[in-house]
């Protein structure tokens, strides 16, 4: 797919070849980041480094696809949201229809609560949570909410970035990151207080 | 509980993620910003939730392995 057209000129193929070549450093230079998001939607570094090789693989051969000028970032992430979703994704259990804290200041007061200290700085209110919590918190999101959640607050991408690469609609994106949000402050706040 | 969010501090927690996302419009981001200055309650409450969402990046942040790195080095096109 990659192979010039016959017809081309030596002139035409030497552009050609100048411009797939600042394709693909472009497109590494953002492997830390599609890594960082693989490692996320996998449930390990060996499942996260095949999906980040298959993604650019795929992203290597498609590159004419790719209209230059437009979001590299976005574009790579898509290819990478989709072969996750090929990949196929585990059967997991339905979330928990469990009623989620309606406000936004639930994390803080739960945690300032538990802490006794009606003075303690909003630093020490934050590192009572652990790190592994927030690994499992995460893993534990359904994958439609973790993948917003992700895009928006691991890659920064805007909603409408995120509602492209994962070809949902903007309120989808928002409502879904709204919701993994708190989910994941629900499950945070529960494991910190379980553990004081 | 009515539908509209009288209290000050209430329309002030509703608008954090927003507010935190950049999204807010010009008007809404003054209205909440008025609110913080002179709200210690709220202002810390924001504090926090930068920091939360400080944390949870770092927490779920892995670095990539350099032989990763090589490995997709070695996909590109030879020339």
């Amino acid at each position: 797919m990659s192979d010039p057209k016959p017809e081309s000129s030596p002139r035409q193929l030497a552009e050609d070849a100048r411009d797939r070549v600042r394709f693909e450093e472009e497109a590494l230079e953002l492997s830390d980041q599609v890594y960082q998001v693989a490692r996320r939607l996998s449930g390990s570094r060996e499942e996260a480094e095949d999906l980040v090789q298959d993604t650019y693989a795929r992203a290597f051969r498609a590159w004419r696809s790719f209209q230059p000028g437009t979001n590299l970032r976005a574009w790579l992430f898509r290819i990478l949201t989709n072969l996750n979703i090929d990949r196929g994704r585990k059967i997991q259990r339905t979330p928990d229809q469990q009623p989620l804290e309606e406000n936004d200041y639930f994390l803080y007061n739960r945690l300032e609560e538990s802490t006794g200290d009606g003075n303690a700085d909003e630093q020490r209110i934050v590192e009572r949570l652990s790190q592994n919590d927030a690994v499992t918190a995460l893993a534990d999101l359904p994958h439609d909410f973790r993948d917003v959640v992700l895009l928006v607050d691991l890659a920064d991408f805007s909603y409408s970035d995120a509602a492209q690469i994962l070809g949902i609609p903007i309120g989808t994106v928002m409502s879904r990151l709204h919701r993994g949000r708190r989910m994941l402050k629900q499950d945070l706040a529960e494991s910190a207080v379980e553990e004081s | 509980m009515s539908g509209f969010a009288f209290d000050p501090c209430e329309k002030c927690e509703q608008m954090m993620q927003p507010f935190l996302d950049r999204v807010l419009t010009e008007e809404e981001r003054l209205e909440a910003e008025e609110h913080l200055a002179g709200c210690a309650y709220c202002a810390k409450r924001y504090r926090f939730e930068a920091e939360f969402r400080s944390f949870v990046r770092l927490a779920i942040s892995e670095p990539m392995s350099p032989e990763l790195k090589a490995k997709l080095s070695a996909l590109r096109t030879p020339l």
